[in-house]
């Protein structure tokens, strides 16, 4: 069959720099070089190109560099070359686009609309250097009316479990099969350093990883891969997966090429068979059955640890979240369209969901309206950059924040969109061991704890100059955001003003 | 040209500036209002004359029992309404003009008035809310809903006096020195913009409560957002609004003890609460994480008035000064050390409030029955209601 | 009301390599009661007294502020009642003396002279003190001494005889603090300059992180010795004299004079 996908990049290598030192061959997983048997220059492939950059960066001589295919688009302003190629893929192929990371189209990143605040004369800014700057939070539910005992000072009804976070910072959930171990060891590590806490995902806890349960959420996804009581009594937290911010409303599709061994001894699957989680939890049809999910995992772990549930953000999600936190869930997670993701169909990923922002505003204002929200923890995720994305989150009513792509990125991910492949030349989303001890555990989670520091910096610096010295002050203060660029609708679901109002 | 509407309190955000002042005999004895007079006028700088204003305890001796509304209006037709609402809840003792001077300084003063009132025996029985809570609602009914009625103070034998104007000459205004009382606090404001609008004048009350407040509070939207949950409409936008609901939440409601809720809102630093014994750590942990949205931020002194006494409290960092002294049963408090000296100067053991250490001086007689009360909290809405009248028809007997 | 009065004055020490304030005892004395006054006024009719006389005696202050502001050297305030804030302000060599206690913000952004305080004073005492002396008998409030700062030949002292509150010398730059009593807690938070003398070691979780805490040694005897005396001659008989230079003071000085130099990603 005639073949009309072009190429989309183009590597161009500087004939005067380059050395001819061979490493950009023995490199790259994607097959674009190859050295001819019969010696000669290295062949470049532009085709398999994905961009993944881990040539350019590596190369000694800073030859390389890759760039868009040269083709300029024929049709018009919707009928893009993006848009003509993905019918000559499926004319050919017949299947469903297969793309990973989050959604890439240009809606607002309406975190680039909320402007912070700083205090000047009426209120003095607070020196995050010199003087006490907090940022522990705990998540957990708590009671409205705690009782308690004034003269011998202590609580006569326990809390319930809590989780104590260093910094409103933790780790999305990213399955073992869709990461490498090495990448999921270098979040633990990284996790146990900073005094948070990192999630194994839905496929299951290997066994490297038990040391780091303390700091784990085990996440219960419809699939069930390696839930057992074990898994679910050793983590600090577990959670249940109702949906992801990359694909609300279908399930997880792990192709069989990344069930290696080890992928199938953890998930306790065949090897090389597809792991296919079902786009429902087949035990939650209604908001009754998840409160039963819930308490079938709180006695399975003798109401000793948090349960948390999350779900993506879609148009209800703040009806949703008021449902469940009438479930008894501890934490509720709400993951934007912008989330990160190993594997989903293109349309999924590019046209269903909503952006985070304006779900956790409306989650939040909802949970106050109904006199819920101090009972609850909230956790957003969903392409968070930037410490300043963290402070505005929680402004709009965050308990936390969870990154996934940024952690990746710090370990050297080049956000390509390739995952599917499993050829990740980073040793990030890959289960072949010539590409996974790429990724020195040690060495990444360094990278990712050295982010994240300087992210906590900078939200003490950035928490100073609004006069706060607790994080606990800046939830939900909206007062300290002030929008631009947005219409009434967004401002008022936001729930921010102008700048200048 | 037609003037431009300034926003008030309640449709922006006025942060300000002040001074403030207390004064409490512990025995419970009363004096007039000349000494705290004196004292918020030597603070005259930290004013700026578009806000003054008083609380005061044990006024109103002959209707101990009854509700002294003061209500402010600003038009005829805001009184009838306000009447017409208030005889339909409430039953009115007395009633008359809150007695006034012309005082050059005072400029266009509101038509105030005090009415001696007992909630409606039946309304409040079918209304399923004990007295407090009936009278809280109406309170905010009236405030947000009837145009040009504001009510400045709602408790029992106590009262505020506050308009626009120096605290001195409001303090003149309504002849503060005819009324004796066992605590007085006094404010001087130095708001940022000018409303003119004498319901913005602090102190600001509920019930019994009356809070005098210096600084502008950084966690305002948080604290806030967490109270409007439980009912509390946060009309004014002011930062003394929303600390006085705390109190309210946390010690009327919730059935903490005020030294309990003042430390709930200044509480410890984490690096204080990791340094501290296991079992207190928990204790403080446990606090911090049921009412983290209670902690409150930037720079703050208030004192709060009720029933019980005074209290006062500093942020964490002490960011604004506030100085205690004594002499005999009377406790002094002023932002400034002088404002003691002036009306006691030889008043002893001149100190500094300590930055989240909440400073509370009760009533001796309040003190010796705190003794003897439970140790644990007993929240508002587990309490048995009690009405005198029974509306329900009787329960038929079983056959 | 001016009145001619014979009185001795003393001089009052300053510390460093300044050169003493030139002040040959004068024959002639003014005296200013406050009362309820406005500081306006006050400050007006001090300033009018002052040009008449090189020593003031100011009495029956009630928190005016400002009194002293930028007093120059030569000229002499003596207080009584209670100075309101912002006493001394920006004092240019100047000698002020208050018998009773100081409010805030007592020798703000001082830059020679000297002031004595018989009793306490509030809070952010010698705020940006940059020379001149500032002895207070009793405690002080907090933030005492912050971001005290030395230049060439101006090295500012304050000294303490009570306790303080926290956040002593905060981002201190330069000059000397001593504290004869009890420290709160977060001294010498930001501390990138200076030495801060205290009576008894902290405990080694609340030394502020870039601060080195030891023994005062050899070399901080003399400057050390000159301080105390100044203290304890201004204070003679009013209260316990600070002990000796070699009587067991500890110091506290930055580790190094760029404390952030790590911080940033360039």
């Amino acid at each position: 069959m005639m073949d009309c996908v072009l190429p989309r990049y183009k590597v161009l290598r500087d004939h005067d720099q380059c050395t001819d030192c061979g490493l950009c061959a023995r490199t790259c997983a994607n097959g674009v070089y190859r050295r001819p048997r019969e010696g000669g220059p290295i062949a470049i492939n532009s085709k398999r190109c994905v961009n993944c950059q881990r040539c350019v960066v590596f190369c000694p001589a800073e030859a390389l560099a890759v760039t868009a295919w040269p083709q300029v688009g024929t049709g018009s302003a919707n009928w893009t070359l993006e848009a003509m190629q993905d019918i000559a893929r499926q004319a050919q192929t017949g299947g469903v686009l297969l793309s990973s990371m989050g959604n890439p189209k240009p809606y607002h990143v309406y975190w680039d609309h909320l402007l912070l605040n700083a205090s000047q004369v009426t209120n003095p800014s607070i020196d995050p250097l010199r003087e006490p700057m907090e940022t522990r939070v705990f998540l957990g539910s708590r009671p409205e009316i705690p009782k308690v005992n004034e003269r011998e000072r202590r609580v006569v009804e326990p809390l319930p479990p809590q989780l104590k976070l260093d910094v409103p910072l933790m780790f999305s959930a990213m399955s073992f099969g869709s990461i490498s171990l090495n990448a999921q060891k270098a979040l633990a590590l990284a996790a146990r350093e900073l005094g948070t806490f990192f999630n194994v995902g839905e496929g299951g806890m290997h066994r490297d990883l038990e040391p780091f349960a303390h700091c784990a959420f085990a996440q219960v996804a419809s699939g069930r891969f390696g839930v057992d009581a074990h898994y679910l009594n050793t983590a600090a937290a577990i959670e249940i997966k109702i949906g992801q911010g990359a694909k609300p409303g279908i399930g997880g599709h792990l192709p069989g090429e990344k069930i290696s061994g080890e992928v199938s001894r953890t998930r306790m699957i065949p090897e090389g068979s597809d792991a296919i989680s079902p786009a429902p939890h087949h035990d939650i049809y209604s908001i009754e059955d998840l409160r039963q999910l819930v308490f079938s995992i709180k006695e399975a772990t003798g109401y000793r640890k948090p349960v948390a549930v999350k779900i993506a953000a879609v148009h209800n999600a703040a009806a949703i979240a008021s449902g469940m936190a009438r479930t008894g869930a501890d934490i509720i997670v709400v993951d934007g369209f912008r989330g990160g993701t190993g594997a989903a169909p293109k349309r999924i990923r590019d046209a269903v969901g909503i952006p985070v922002e304006l779900a956790l505003a409306a989650i939040d204002q909802r949970l106050r309206d109904e006199g819920i929200r101090s009972t609850v923890s909230l956790v957003a995720s969903g392409s968070i950059r930037n410490a300043a994305d963290v402070v505005r989150a929680i402004a709009l009513g965050a308990d936390a924040c969870s990154i996934g792509s940024a952690a990746l990125i710090a370990m050297g991910c080049h956000q390509c969109g390739d995952c599917s492949s499993g050829r990740c030349n980073w040793g990030i989303a890959t289960q072949r061991p010539a590409l996974t001890e790429r990724l020195d555990p040690e060495e990444a989670a360094e990278r990712v704890v050295n982010l994240v520091r300087g992210w906590t910096l900078e939200l003490q610096e950035m928490m100073g100059g609004m006069g706060i010295n607790a994080v606990d002050s800046l939830r939900g203060n909206r007062l300290m955001l002030r929008g631009v660029g947005l219409n009434e609708k967004e401002l008022e679901i936001l729930g921010v003003k102008y700048a200048g109002e | 040209m037609a003037a431009r509407h300034i926003p008030r309190e309640g449709e922006t955000r006025i942060p300000s500036g002040c001074a403030i002042a207390g004064i409490m005999d512990r025995s419970g004895a009363r004096h007039d209002g000349t000494d705290i007079l004196k004292s918020i006028a030597l603070m005259h700088d930290r004013s700026n004359g578009l806000g003054g204003g008083f609380a005061a305890y044990g006024i109103y001796p002959d209707y101990a029992d009854l509700y002294a509304f003061h209500i402010m209006y600003e038009s005829r037709e805001a009184r009838a309404a306000t009447e017409a609402y208030l005889e339909h809840y409430y039953l009115c003792e007395k009633q008359e003009r809150v007695p006034t001077e012309d005082h050059p300084a005072i400029k266009n003063p509101p038509d105030i008035w005090r009415y001696f009132m007992a909630p409606h025996p039946m309304r409040l029985a079918a209304s399923g809310l004990d007295e407090a809570e009936y009278t809280m609602r109406h309170v905010f009914h009236i405030n947000g809903a009837v145009d040009g009625a504001f009510v400045a103070s709602s408790g029992k034998n106590m009262g505020v006096f506050k308009g626009v104007g120096y605290p001195e000459d409001i303090g003149e205004f309504y002849r503060i020195a005819d009324y004796d009382a066992w605590a007085w606090t006094a404010h001087g404001r130095f708001p940022t913009n000018t409303p003119g609008w004498w319901g913005g004048a602090h102190p600001f009350t509920l019930l019994n409560w009356s809070i005098v407040h210096n600084g502008e509070i950084s966690s305002y939207d948080a604290n806030r957002r967490y109270v409007e949950q439980f009912g509390y409409d946060c009309e004014l936008q002011t930062d003394t609004e929303v600390i006085t609901y705390l109190f309210d939440l946390l010690a009327r409601r919730h059935g903490l003890s005020q030294e309990m809720a003042a430390h709930i809102m200044a509480a410890p630093s984490w690096r204080a609460i990791d340094a501290m014994a296991p079992e207190n750590a928990a204790f403080e942990t446990a606090l911090r994480t049921v009412y983290a949205s209670a902690l409150v931020n930037g720079p703050f002194s208030i004192i709060l008035g009720s029933e019980e006494g005074l209290l006062a409290l500093n942020d964490r960092l002490k960011l604004r000064a506030l100085m205690a002294a004594e002499k005999g049963p009377v406790v002094y408090l002023a932002s400034e050390q002088a404002a003691i000296q002036v009306v006691c100067p030889d008043a002893e053991n001149v100190r500094s409030i300590e930055g989240g250490v909440p400073f509370v001086v009760q009533l001796d007689a309040v003190a010796r029955r705190k003794q003897e009360e439970a140790a644990e909290n007993r929240a508002v809405r587990d309490w048995p209601l009690e009405h005198e009248v029974g509306v329900q028809p009787r329960r038929r007997r079983e056959a | 009301m001016i009145e001619t009065i014979e009185i001795e004055v003393t001089a009052v020490a300053v510390t460093g390599a300044e050169p003493p304030a030139a002040e040959p005892p004068t024959a002639t004395r003014a005296e200013v009661a406050l009362g309820l006054s406005h500081f306006k006024e006050a400050n007006e009719r001090v300033r009018a007294a002052l040009a008449r006389a090189d020593e003031v005696a100011v009495t029956d202050a009630h928190a005016q502020r400002y009194l002293g502001c930028a007093l120059p050297a030569g000229k002499r305030l003596a207080i009584g009642g209670t100075p309101g804030n912002d006493l001394g302000c920006y004092l240019d060599g100047g000698a002020i003396e208050v018998f009773g206690d100081g409010q805030d913000q007592v020798g703000n952004t001082m830059n020679a002279g000297s002031i004595t305080i018989h009793g306490r004073c509030g809070d952010a005492a010698g705020y940006a003190l940059r020379g001149g002396t500032i002895l207070v008998r009793d405690e002080c409030g907090w933030r005492a001494g912050i971001h005290m700062k030395e230049y060439e030949r101006k090295r500012p002292a304050l000294v303490i005889g009570g306790d303080a509150g926290a956040f002593l010398g905060e981002y201190m730059a330069g000059g000397v603090i001593v504290l004869g009593g009890e420290p709160g807690p977060y001294v010498g938070s930001g501390m990138h300059g200076g030495v801060i003398y205290l009576r008894r070691p902290l405990a080694a979780d609340a030394v502020t992180s870039g601060l080195v805490q030891a023994p005062a040694t050899e070399e901080d005897v003399p400057g050390l010795a000159e301080l105390i005396g100044a203290y304890n001659e201004a204070f003679a008989g009013e209260g316990p004299p600070l002990p000796a230079p070699d009587g067991g003071w500890w110091c506290l000085r930055p580790a190094s004079a760029r404390p952030y130099g790590s911080l940033y990603a360039h």
